[in-house]
Parts: structure tokens; sequence; C-alpha cells
């Protein structure tokens, strides 16, 4: 029996200029999964990751997020340049001139993705709570007119973001931290901050980019908690790019490795662990070998 | 240059504040000393001279400071405070005396007006109107984070919506002032658009493009605008009764007329003064709310990082053009006060591009973002002006020295940011 | 289509455009190696006007008459002096800013921008200022009535801008130094590490454009014959408008995006409206930086995530 993946990329190829920086990948991100993405430097992780995520926009393939039925083809969403089939098709010239105006990286979040940066990308002058505050702001009642009289209403939805920032800060601990300038935290601090603001957007699916670089070992450890945390306790999928693996192997249901640009191995960790094109790619080959 | 390792410190010191005072000798002379008179010069050596000396003096007095501990330990706490916080969290308790503050404050600006000469309430009116367009920058510039050169647009956009909306279609002050708010607004909004996606320099350069072509359009479109010479608006009316001495519109009655009273010039002043100020606090209070909304928090996350805010599904389209919007809105109407103020008369010497440098030196010395800040720096950089008008000459000049030492000394701006508490109750 | 008006308005363009040229190379220069606008030098162009101005009466005063001279001896010292106001400004107002905040040495330039503007006008007063004819003399091309004219200065003008243009290329391209600004402006910490003296580097840079600047403001003033401490602003954007047309951070897309400009606006204002002319400029300004940021000869840029 085979389930609707969460996410389906198919056939993404990125170029940029002359380089071909992914070529034909194809790979499938199940509901409820974590899946990890590897490969050696430059194999184009954080590429699939800014497609995926809509920060790049891909040259070619599909990328689709199935959600309860529905599908979001978060290519699209982007705004795509016109095709000429639109000007004869007058519903699909009108979509892609909606998604040309008023669409963007943000409506890959709205649709349900939510990502983790590699360089920790947190509004490092604004205070750890208030980073939550701004992850929901798609939630909140943004009405000008009762934001300023401060009604009832306006007031009960900023206590609930309250109420929901501070349940997250207890789950990655950081309680303590809460009106500390985001700045101000110690390194393993702010990417647990970043998780948590993440997951304040109610995601689908959450992407973590390198979330155990410059950890130590133990932070890893708590780090491998949290992700298997968020994953049982809220119903969230995960996809994460990581170097460690240890972490990797440790919590990941299923691995994909990208090598120049293309999947050369997909499978469990077991399988991957004893994949000779896997092996080949990390630590090459030997003279002799086939 | 000239000095060798060898040299004893004073000696070298005194070589390189003679190269110091001989550049400022080459820099100062021409300019300075030979002052062209048609096709052929007078000589002015001494000013040149006075000046150089007066650098090469500072450099001196700068190099020997330098050698002694108490000189260094002095100069190391200056450049220490370049890296101290500027931005730190409040605490709880920050606010409670704060309404009595500000209250004594609202009532001691209500009462201001009556004790003030027609020629001090025009200087006070200005400076509020320069409170506004602060306010109105700020959000743009310092919450938002997007640098906006040609915010005077806005301020003529507002300006010429009375003069001309009275002109042709017998706009009143009243109904001017949301009309005004809506135009700019819209204008707002046409420039916000294509700059979406620029940052930093870029953006400025093209916000000063579209301010001087509103200025250049409001000066040669003579047969619309006036061109140079300017348009004229309506007198300021409350509930239909003017100010003036007699009537200038039809069916409107004089103030002093109604009221049985003298007749007396500063009336008008007075009155708009109150508008102004009144419109000044209702501003403040709104924008001060604004902060802790959501959309405020959106502008300042933008400011922060505008790629984490759309990775977190916040429209950055919608907030870029909410805050260009607002802020011109409100420059629309500082604009039609200004108007009123000025006799009702504008014209396009009023909207060069040095009003925008002086609102964005507001902005920026007030402490971007900082409302407080903004007020005050406001008034500071509106009466000041006043105060030193034997200097008047040298007022650009004083204002531009101003500039940069503020981004030497303070670049984020004389108050410290102040960022909100959050107990799990609620804000502090 | 009266192609003596075409004729003097092309000859008008290519001259302007040599000017937008020559003060858009500093504008590029400095964008390319410390990413900042200069807002200030459209008034370090202003300065060498009036330094022009002061050069020609002093010499005139002592009696030199020769055309030769005076241009000669007017160039070397202009030049000299603005390279002067260039590398001070750089020192006090821009250096100290390395590593502030993003807005700040933009304001500081807004401000060195206006210190300057005040003390040329406080100094000098604030009405027009003008020269006399050094090098008077046309060639002529037409007949009686339709015709249009070159003047000696305006191919004096097009010949040393190019003339600067080339000698700056060489130096960048084939000189240590120059490969030393370059490397800078590709990578200013690795230059660091290798040992290249970045700020040194930076502040040639400033004075490079500050000396080209200074050519244009002789070459204008001869030109053209009168000017006031306003001219730098207006003359600094459009220039500017230049840079970026051409691409920022490229020498030859300076020049080119000079010619352009010049040429565009000489047309405009010749055939559709004169009093348009600096709308027209802003606008083009507008279009090129909303449409093609990259300019005609730059690169577009990815953005990084």
């Amino acid at each position: 029996m085979t389930t609707t993946p969460l996410l389906s990329v198919q056939g993404l190829t990125m170029r940029f200029g002359g380089i071909l920086a992914l070529n034909n990948v194809n790979f499938e991100v199940q509901k409820g999964s974590i899946t990890a993405l590897i490969g050696p430097n430059g194999a184009g992780k954080t590429t699939v990751f800014n497609c995926v995520t809509g920060f790049y926009k891909a040259t070619e393939g599909q990328i689709i997020l199935h959600d309860k039925g529905h599908e979001v083809n978060l290519r699209k969403v982007l705004g795509e340049k016109f095709k000429w089939s639109d000007y004869v098709n007058p519903s699909a010239f009108a979509e892609r001139l909606y998604y040309k105006a008023f669409g963007g990286s943000h409506r890959v979040n709205q649709a349900g993705v939510a990502r983790t940066f590699q360089n920790i990308r947190l509004f490092r002058e604004m205070t750890v709570v208030e980073n939550l505050l701004v992850a929901q702001h798609r939630h909140l009642d943004r009405n000008l007119i009762r934001g300023t009289l401060n009604t009832k209403s306006y007031r009960a939805s900023e206590k609930r973001a309250l109420d929901n920032a501070y349940y997250w800060l207890e789950v990655v601990n950081l309680t303590e931290d809460a009106n500390r300038l985001a700045g101000d935290l110690p390194y393993g601090n702010q990417r647990r901050l970043e998780i948590a603001r993440a997951m304040c957007t109610e995601p689908k699916l959450v992407c973590l980019d390198e979330p155990a670089a410059g950890l130590n070992p133990r932070e890893t450890v708590e780090l491998s908690t949290l992700i298997r945390h968020l994953r049982d306790k809220h119903d969230v999928t995960v996809l994460l790019i990581e170097h460690d693996m240890g972490l990797v192997m440790g919590i990941s249901e299923h691995i994909v490795v990208l090598d120049y640009g293309q999947v050369i191995a997909s499978g469990t960790p077991k399988e991957i662990e004893v994949n000779p094109k896997v092996l080949a790619a990390y630590l090459g080959t030997e003279e002799g070998d086939a | 240059m000239f000095s060798n390792p060898n040299d004893p410190p004073v000696l070298a010191a005194f070589k390189d504040s003679l190269l110091v005072g001989v550049i400022a000798l080459l820099i100062f002379g021409p300019i300075s000393g030979i002052i062209l008179d048609g096709y052929s010069f007078n000589t002015h050596f001494k000013t040149p001279l006075i000046l150089a000396t007066i650098v090469f003096a500072g450099r001196f007095a700068y190099q020997m400071a330098m050698l002694t501990p108490w000189g260094q330990k002095f100069l190391e706490r200056l450049a220490f405070s370049k890296g101290k916080r500027s931005v730190y969290v409040g605490s709880p308790n920050d606010h409670k005396y704060l309404w009595i503050i500000l209250l004594v404050l609202f009532a001691a600006g209500l009462i201001l007006p009556f004790y003030l000469s027609k020629y001090a309430l025009t200087v006070a009116i200005l400076a509020i109107i320069y409170v506004l367009l602060g306010l109105g920058l700020n959000i743009v510039v310092g919450l938002a984070g997007l640098l906006d050169l040609g915010f005077v647009a806005f301020y003529a956009v507002g300006a010429y919506t009375f003069a001309l909306g009275s002109q042709y279609i017998g706009l009143g002050f009243w109904t001017a002032i949301p009309v005004a708010a809506a135009l700019a607004a819209i204008f707002g909004g046409i420039l916000g658009f294509p700059v979406l996606r620029m940052h930093g320099d870029y953006l400025a350069i093209v916000t000063l493009g579209f301010g001087e072509i509103i200025r250049l359009v409001l000066n040669n479109w003579t047969s619309f605008t006036g061109g140079p010479n300017g348009a004229k608006a309506a007198e300021p009316t409350l509930f239909g009764l003017e100010f003036t001495r007699t009537a200038k519109t039809e069916g409107h009655i004089p103030f002093h007329e109604f009221f049985g009273t003298v007749y007396n010039p500063n009336t008008k002043f007075i009155f708009l003064y109150i508008v102004v100020f009144l419109m000044a606090c209702l501003m403040i209070f709104f924008f001060s709310r604004l902060r802790s909304m959501p959309m405020g928090r959106a502008w300042e996350a933008l400011r922060e990082d505008e790629i984490a805010c759309r990775s977190l599904g916040i429209n950055h389209v919608i907030v870029k053009l909410s805050a260009f919007m607002m802020g011109a809105m409100t420059g629309g109407i500082g604009g039609v006060f200004f108007a009123a103020q000025q006799g009702g008369f504008v014209n396009p010497t009023s909207f060069t591009f040095f009003e925008s440098a002086l609102i964005l030196a507001i902005v920026v010395l007030g402490g971007m973002g900082s409302t407080v800040g903004v007020v005050i720096a406001a008034l500071v950089l509106t009466l000041l002006p006043e105060v030193l008008r034997d200097f008047s000459d040298y007022r650009v000049l004083v204002f531009g020295g101003l500039m940069i030492f503020m981004m030497l000394w303070k670049p984020r701006g004389f108050l410290p940011i102040r960022r909100p508490y959050f107990s799990k109750e609620g804000q502090a | 289509m009266e192609f003596h008006i075409l004729g003097q308005q092309l000859v008008n363009g290519l001259a302007l455009g040599s000017i937008y040229g020559l003060i858009a190379v500093g504008y590029t220069m400095v964008y390319g190696i410390i990413g900042m606008i200069n807002f200030a030098h459209g008034d370090v162009y202003m300065v060498s006007a009036y330094i022009t101005a002061i050069c020609i009466a002093v010499l005139s005063y002592f009696g030199i008459s020769s055309a030769a001279f005076l241009i000669i001896i007017t160039l070397i010292v202009t030049m000299f002096i603005v390279s002067l106001y260039g590398w001070s400004i750089e020192r006090i107002a821009y250096k100290p800013l390395r590593n502030s905040p993003r807005l700040a040495p933009l304001i500081s330039a807004i401000g060195v921008s206006l210190v300057l503007q005040n003390y040329v006008q406080v100094s000098q007063g604030a009405k027009t200022q003008a020269v006399p004819t050094i090098l008077p003399g046309v060639f002529r091309f037409g007949n009686e009535t339709d015709f249009f004219q070159i003047t000696y200065i305006q191919v004096l003008l097009v010949v040393v801008s190019f003339a600067s243009m080339a000698l700056l290329t060489y130096i960048i391209q084939k000189t240590s130094l120059g490969r030393q600004c370059r490397a800078v402006q590709q990578d200013p910490k690795m230059a660091a590490i290798l040992g290249i003296n970045t700020d040194r580097i930076i502040s040639t840079v400033f004075v490079l454009g500050a000396a080209m600047a200074a050519i244009a403001g002789v070459l204008v003033t001869l030109n053209y014959g009168s000017f006031d401490f306003s001219v730098g602003f207006i003359t600094g954007v459009k220039a500017f408008t230049a840079a970026v047309l051409g691409g920022i951070g490229s020498l030859p897309g300076a020049m080119l995006g000079g010619i352009i400009l010049g040429m565009s606006e000489s047309l405009f204002s010749g055939f559709v409206n004169t009093d348009y002319k600096d709308v027209f400029a802003f606008s083009l300004l507008v279009l090129v930086l909303i449409f093609r940021p990259s300019g005609l000869l730059g690169k577009p840029l990815v953005e990084k995530v």
C-alpha cells in the first residue's frame, strides 16, 4: 500500500547561468517521517532546500505538497514566467498573473512549509518572545482599528499568541531567555530558537538546514530528542540537511543522498550505510575497486 | 610621512600635525582665500590661514593627548561607546510614571500658544509639522528599514492637494486633510510597488529620483500647478469661521466678527497650532500602538531580516507597501498644515532634496524607530536654527557637519532603542 | 528632419556624455570597492569647477594668456587640489564608518555634500560664476543658414575625456596598483590576508575618482563657461544614473552609460522639450534601477540565501 507522500519532488532541475546545480532530482517525503538529505559538500543539498522552500525558482521540475487531499504546486505559487499556452488559456493566464504579482516565498510557508537557515537568521535585535510573535503573524488579528482601540478580541488574539510563544519556549527549553535579545543568546540556544520560531508558523513540513552545525555532542543529542519530539507530538514531518552522520543515522527513517546535483541513492539508514555509491561519493574510491 | 621612527614622540606629533595643517591650507586656500569677482579675484588669505591653523592646533592637541595615559583612556572611552549597547530590553516597571509626564506635557502644549508671539507661534507650528513628518518617515526608515530619500514628495503632494484643491474644486481646510492623506498614501503605494525588490543605497537613490521628479513636474507644469510661482490654498476655517480680517471666501464669516471681538492676527495661528498639536498627539498615540501590533512587529522584522520574514509566511509586499503608504499619508497631512500656515501659499522651492535630508536627519538623530527620539530631534532641529539666527548663512554647513558628526559618534541615534518586555501575562 | 539640429544635438550630447562618463567613473569605482554611493562626489566636481575658475583668474592676473599653458596648468593644479579633497573626505567622513550600520556612510555622505555646498556658497557667494572663453574657435559644418558647429573646446573635451578614461583603464588593468584595486574590489578580506594595504587602496580609489571629477570640472567650466555652487547635485545624480546604466562597478560601463545618457538627454532636449530634460534623466534613472539594476555591462546578482 502506497500512501500519498507529503512532498513529492519530480525532475527538479536548477540552472545558474551555465552551471547545472541540480539535475533531474526525484524524491519523496512521507507524511510524519523524518527524512534526511545528505551528500558531500557542493552536492546541491541547500539548492534543493531553497527550491522546496521557495527561495530559488527551479528551472524545471515539479514540487508538490500534498495535504489532506489538497495539492499545492510549490513552484506555481512563486510566480512563473508566462508560457505561450497562457495566451490562449485565460484562466491559466489569470492564475499566472496573480502569482506573478502576489506570489513569492511567503506563499510557500503559507502552504505549510517552514524552514531554518544554515547561518541562523534570527531577528537579532528583537527579543526572543518577539521573534516568536512575528512568526505567528498570519494567525493574529491584524485589523488596524481593533488594534488601535485595543478591543477585547484583539487582546485575546495577542494573549493566545503570547501563550503559544511561551509554550514553545518551554518545548525548546528557553523560557529563562524569553526577554533577552535573540542575538545575545549562546549559539546552541539560537538554533533551538530558530526551530521554535519555525514551528510557530504551524507548518506541516519543517525543513532544517544543518541544525547540528556547531553544536557539541551533548547539544546534538538534545537536538535529536527535540526533532523526535516535534514529529511525535506535533504532527509535523521533518526534512533535514545534515553532515553529522551520527545524528542522521540515529533519527532518520529515510535518507536521500545527493552528489553532483543528482540523487545517487535513497533508502533506510541501514541500506545507505552499505551502499557502495554513497561510500564512493563520501570517501572516494580506492585504487583497484570496481 | 616626514617623520622617521627615531624621532622623539613630540617631534613626530609635530611633523604629523604640520602635514595635516598644510593639507588643510591647500584645501581651504583656494575656496576661502581667493574669492572670484567677475573674471578677476580678491584675496582673503586670513581665512584659510586661520582655518588651517585651527586644524593644525587641533591635530597637534589630539596627537599630544594620545601620548599621555589619560588621553588614551579618554579616546578609548569614546571608541568604546560606539560598541556600547544601543538596544536594550525594557523592564516591567519602566512606565509607571509615564502617564503623569504625558499628561503634563499635553496640558503644557495646549496652553503654550496663548503665550507666544506670532513669530514664535509660526516656529512652533513648523516644529510640530516636522514632528509629524519625522514620525511618518520614522515608519519607513526607522521601523521598516527602507531608506527613503524622497519623502518630501509626499509632503509636497499634501500641500499642493490643499492648494490646488481649493483652487480648482473649492476644497476647504478640513476636507483637505483626509483627501491629502489619501492621495499621498496612493502616491506612497505607487512609489512603493516598483521598488519592492530594492535595498539599501539603490532604494535610496530611486526614492531620491522620485522626489526630484515630483518637484520638477510641479515646477514645470505651470498651467496646472502655477510652476515656480506656486499656488494658493484656501484659508483654514473652524465651522465656516475664517481667521482673517475680512472673509476671503464666499459665505465665510471672520471669526472676530462672529464673536464680536477685536481682530487679532494671532488667532489663526493659535487655531492652527492647536489643530496640528492635537493631530500630532493623535499620530503619536496611533504610531505607538502600531509598534506593539502585528503590523509594527512585521515592519521591524522586515528591517532585521527580510528573508527570514518571507520564510515565516509574511508577505513582504504588503508589509513594505503598508510602510510606504502609512509614512506617505503622514507626510501628506503635514503638507496640508504647511500650506495653511504659509498664508496658504506653496511653491516648489519648499520641497527640495534638502527637506528630505532634513527629515531623514530627524529620524536618524532621534534613533531609528524611537518615537520619543524622533519628537525630540524634530523639535531640536527646527528650533535650533531659530536660536542661532545670527549664523543663518552657515545653517546648512552646521547641519551637514552635524550629520557627519552624529554618524561618527552615535550612528544609531542619541536615544537607545527599547524593546518591550513580555511576561507570561502580557506586555509590560 | 533638420540634420543640422540633429548634428548639433549629437555633438552636444557627446560632450555632455563624456562629462557624465568622467564623473560616473568616480561613482562606479567607489561603489565597486566599498559598496557605497559617494553622495558627495557631485559636489567634489562642483568644487573643481570653482578651482578651475580661480586658477584661470590667477594665471591671467600673472599675465599668462597662452591657451595651452592655461589649460595644462589648470588641469594639473585642479586635479591636485581636488584629489586632496577626495582623500580628506574619505579619511574624515567615510573611513571611520566602514563597520557601522549600513545607513551611516550614506548619511555621512549627505552631510559632506551639504557641507561642501554651503562652504563654497558662503565663501564664494551664491551668484553664478563665469570664466572667459579660453579657446575660441569652431569647426562649422553645413551652409549659411543650416549649420552646426563643434567648438575647439568641445573637441578638447572629448579628446581629454577619452584619453583620461584610457589612461585610467590602463592603470586599472595593467599596473600593479590596478591589480590591487581589482583584488580589493573582489574580496577585501582575502586581499588583506595577502598583504595588500586595503585602507590605502580604498583611499587611492577615492583619489582617482576625485581626479577624474576634477578633469570633468575643468572641461565643463571651459566649455560652458558658467556655474554656481549647486551644480553638483543634479549633475551628480545624472552621472550616477550613467554609472548604473552602464553597470555599476564597470569602468567601460561608466563611460558607455555616460555617452548614452548625454546623447539621449541632448536629443530629448533638442527635439522634445528642454524644460523637462531633468525629469527625463531622473525617469531614466528610476526605470533603469527598477528594470535592469545590473545595467548594460554588469552581471545580474542571484540572491544568496
